[in-house]
């Protein structure tokens, strides 16, 4: 994926990986610490919360905030957004609507490494791990060891 | 044990569970970093409408509360009733109809009489309670400020941040609480907290200034105000409270700030490593001298600070996850 | 006047109890019996399973008029008293103005005259109740008043309570005393204690009651006058009043059932409802009342019924004015208070007429001006001012259903055992059925 990145973006220069917390942070991570060895200067790692930013407040029980770190401008900046799992797409909304609050970057793409269907939204990933269609009632989990889909976990 | 305020009043903080308490802390962190920003917002609150009714005045309070809602995004409608015609004796049912009858999702509430936020959450079940000081009664956010103050200095002497720190930071912490116990809601908040998160506390103050029926209280009473300095770790400084007719429960002023004040020769004799606190407003030279506020060792502007990112915590947690907004 | 014939109740007399049937002709008691063949067009009440016995008489009844009629009327609250099984009540006199002269006084009695209980009046001990200037007491006992009292506050100064005691001995009346030392307890809205203080509401401390009862008792040995202690609520104080007695002191007391059945705790919801001077107390005084009424320590039970319009009760809790309605369930919980099915029948008349009848100089036997005779020993002569109870029906207060004006009543929901069936006063069928007639 780090090359895909490298390929559709011609330089690695003025790009930042931002990382979804919590499920994103580890592949954030190891993107940008593969876009460093490619480019051989550092890629900033950004992490984001949306927490704060999600539109179902009053709809689904509060979720466990971590911390938001992006200790740089993004304004004309490529950010490429990680996420573990692409779902509703309503996640990646509140991400973008957090991110303007960091300054207005040149483009914003997507990397996820699951993709699992029912869209909500007009939102569409640029890099893609794995697409792997689930049924609603099914929950999946994609950690770096590997993706584990099961019945729905209660949360 | 109330386990956690996701979603319920905040009216008190006595029956909150350890778990709870470091629930609003951790959250509050985040808020912290939010308000580091440049831009100093989020949407999680946007279309929610939070009043804040003060019927006893506090303008620091009160602004800290409502940019602490503003920052939410949430619109604030701003009630100082101290100010206006309202006189005692106006049924409270009234005013929070009136105010309910606007569509508000919160009121963030002040009153002179211990009791009133509670009462008030009675008579709209459908509207958050958020208690900003009521009588003697409770200061609940102030207590959480409190806390998470020490717990964001003392993590950092541990190299570590708040959210990492283990809540045993605070087991078996020497907290000491100083001046006008009798008529502070600030100290029944704060010996909730404290206790809750595992400290052990002790209070100090002429006998007059000290609770009826101590010995039903989870703190110990020092019996000698200058070896408690010593043991503390942490010392909060209450302030007299004139306005609740402490005044006549010392022979003077003088009196007290010379048995119990936190004088700048008391200040020297503490261990470097003790915290100094103060809830605010200061009296200035009577609980606590004026350079003894301005030193190293004192917090009393980083409570300042917290207060916003605290409030923030304590609007999200009470008002995430309940029921839709007004108007939608 | 009509004729009435009780049925098979158990007739509950001053030294006995038996199952049988009493007959009231034109509002006297005419006979009293096994069997009773009742005369023509007598109205049959059936008592069986029930007690019947005088109807109550209350010592302590707030009707708010002169000045609050929003809360109460003389009217509405002799219509609570009959359903609660009161024939007769005192009315205090803090109204507004207070029932400190004879204009005053002469006015509620006119009023009551014409209401469905004897109406009594208690007179104030000080003018205006200030604690400051006797008030004519010689005047108003002419009128009939035979106990004053400055309620709701106690008479503050042992010297004005001295010349009150001197004054009124020689006319043969009772004081009645608030036991509440403001100095001490002044600002508090409930029991001082590890509640009040983890409330951080101000307290009102035992000791304001039982420095000012232990007062009062010195005062009457050294007087010879007669005080009765109303509304005692901690355990201390009745014990002052039984070693008095026992010293051959002319002392009384009451107890109301708020102290005897609620204890401070319900104050932590910071309800006004539960906000009344002297203060709820903790359980084990409570306790200690609860024993003190079935063991004769107590002398009567009084409801201080003390009704407030609704958005006075909606004010912050240490802002509200202390108070509890009391006629409609006062009878229901001291049955429950004396046992329910243990309840000694003597016992409950007595403490809810017999007693009070006597503090009041309204018994066959005393010299009455205007009222009838109450807490009767049910022999034929005497005055029909009767009460059917019956120990088995159970019910739910609801404050929105009570006759009482106002609806401040602390046990809204509650479920209750006993209820008052019938009350009878003047020959005059108020309540039947458990409602008005």
């Amino acid at each position: 994926m780090a090359h895909e990145i490298v390929e559709r973006n011609h330089s690695l220069d003025g790009l930042s990986v931002v990382g979804l917390q919590k499920g994103g942070e580890p592949f954030a991570r190891a993107l940008a610490a593969l876009l460093s060895d490619i480019a051989g200067h550092e890629t900033p790692l950004g992490l984001l919360d949306v927490s704060f930013y999600r539109d179902d407040l009053s709809l689904n029980p509060v979720p466990d905030s971590a911390m938001t770190a992006i200790d740089h401008d993004l304004t004309g900046r490529t950010v490429v957004l990680v996420d573990d799992v692409l779902f509703t797409g309503r996640t990646i909304r509140a991400a973008l609507n957090a991110l303007s609050d960091w300054g207005r970057p040149r483009s914003v793409q997507l990397a996820v490494m699951v993709d699992r269907g029912h869209r909500e939204l007009p939102i569409r990933p640029d890099y893609v791990g794995k697409n792997l269609p689930t049924s609603l009632d099914e929950a999946i989990v994609a950690t770096m060891q590997g993706v584990w889909i099961g019945s729905k976990v209660p949360s | 044990m109330i386990d956690t305020i996701r979603g319920q009043n905040l009216l008190s903080l006595e029956g909150l569970s350890r778990q709870a308490i470091i629930e609003v802390l951790d959250v509050a962190e985040s808020f912290v970093e939010v308000n580091q920003r440049a831009i100093k917002k989020v949407p999680a609150l946007k279309g929610r409408v939070v009043a804040s009714l003060f019927f006893e005045e506090s303008t620091r309070t009160r602004l800290s509360f409502e940019t602490a809602a503003k920052r939410l995004s949430a619109d604030v409608l701003s009630l100082a009733l101290a100010s206006s015609s309202v006189k005692k004796g106006e049924s409270l049912r009234d005013t929070i109809a009136t105010i309910d009858a606007l569509g508000i999702d919160a009121v963030v509430m002040r009153h002179q009489s211990s009791g009133a936020a509670l009462q008030v959450s009675r008579y709209v079940p459908h509207v958050r309670v958020i208690n900003a000081g009521d009588g003697l009664h409770q200061h609940p956010t102030q207590g959480l400020l409190d806390v998470f103050t020490v717990r964001q200095v003392l993590a950092q002497r541990h190299g570590t941040s708040g959210l990492q720190s283990r809540a045993e930071l605070f087991d078996g912490l020497h907290v000491l609480i100083v001046g006008d116990i009798r008529h502070s809601r600030v100290a029944r908040s704060d010996i909730a907290a404290y206790v809750a998160l595992g400290a052990r506390v002790r209070v100090a103050a002429p006998g007059t200034l000290l609770p009826e029926d101590l010995e039903s209280w989870p703190v110990e009473v020092a019996s000698d105000f200058d070896e408690a300095l010593d043991w503390a770790d942490v010392v909060g400084l209450l302030r007299l409270q004139r306005e609740r007719g402490s005044g006549s429960f010392v022979p003077s002023l003088g009196e007290f700030t010379a048995t119990y004040g936190l004088t700048m020769e008391r200040a020297k004799r503490l261990r470097p490593t003790t915290l100094i606190m103060h809830p605010g407003p200061m009296n200035r030279g009577v609980e606590i001298d004026s350079r003894v506020a301005d030193l190293p060792s004192s917090l009393i502007t980083r409570q300042v600070a917290n207060g916003v990112p605290i409030r923030m915590s304590v609007l999200y947690l009470t008002m995430a996850g309940s029921a839709e907004g007004s108007g939608l | 006047m009509s004729s009435f014939v009780f049925r098979q109740g158990l007739m509950v007399g001053a030294s006995s109890s038996y199952v049988g049937d009493l007959l009231v002709v034109d509002g006297v008691i005419a006979q009293v019996g096994a069997s009773i063949d009742a005369p023509a067009g007598a109205h049959e009440v059936d008592a069986t399973n029930c007690w019947v016995g005088p109807a109550f008489v209350d010592l302590h009844t707030h009707l708010r008029e002169p000045g609050r009629e929003e809360a109460e009327t003389i009217e509405s609250g002799a219509l609570a008293a009959a359903l609660g099984g009161f024939g007769a009540i005192m009315a205090m006199p803090n109204t507004e103005p207070a029932l400190d002269n004879v204009a005053l006084v002469s006015y509620v009695l006119e009023r009551g005259a014409r209401s469905v209980v004897d109406v009594m009046v208690a007179g104030a001990i000080s003018q205006g109740r200030r604690g400051e200037m006797l008030a004519p007491l010689a005047e108003m006992a002419a009128l009939g008043v035979r106990l004053f009292t400055d309620d709701g506050t106690g008479v503050q100064d042992p010297s004005l309570m001295r010349r009150a005691l001197t004054y009124s001995k020689p006319l043969g009346v009772r004081l009645a005393q608030h036991c509440e030392d403001e100095s001490l307890a002044g600002g508090g809205s409930m029991n001082e204690g590890a509640l009040s203080s983890r409330l951080g509401l101000v307290g009102r401390p035992a000791i304001a009651e039982e420095l000012m009862v232990q007062r009062d008792i010195e005062l009457v040995r050294l007087t010879g006058g007669a005080v009765h202690f109303m509304h005692l609520s901690t355990a201390r104080s009745i014990s002052l009043v039984v070693a008095a007695r026992d010293d051959g002191l002319a002392v009384s007391c009451e107890v109301a059932p708020h102290h005897f059945t609620l204890d401070e705790s319900a104050c932590a919801t910071f309800d006004p409802l539960f906000k009344v001077h002297p203060p709820l107390r903790p359980r084990s005084d409570v306790d200690a009342l609860r024993r003190a009424l079935a063991s004769g320590a107590v002398d009567a039970v009084a409801t201080d019924h003390a009704p407030h319009a609704a958005q006075l009760k909606d004010l912050p809790f240490d802002e509200a004015p202390p108070g509890m309605l009391g006629l409609e369930h006062a009878a229901s919980l001291t049955y429950e208070a004396l046992g329910a099915d243990d309840a000694d029948p003597a016992s409950f008349f007595r403490l809810l007429s017999r007693a009070p009848a006597r503090i009041a100089q309204v018994r066959s036997s005393d010299h009455r001006t205007r009222h009838g005779a109450h807490g009767v020993s049910l022999e034929a002569g005497e005055d029909a001012n009767l009460v059917v109870f019956d120990p088995h029906e159970r019910w739910t207060v609801r404050a929105d259903q009570l006759q009482s004006r106002s609806t401040n009543t602390p046990y809204d929901g509650r479920e209750l055992l006993g209820r008052v069936r019938t009350t009878l006063v003047r020959g005059r069928l108020v309540v039947d059925g458990g409602t008005l007639a």
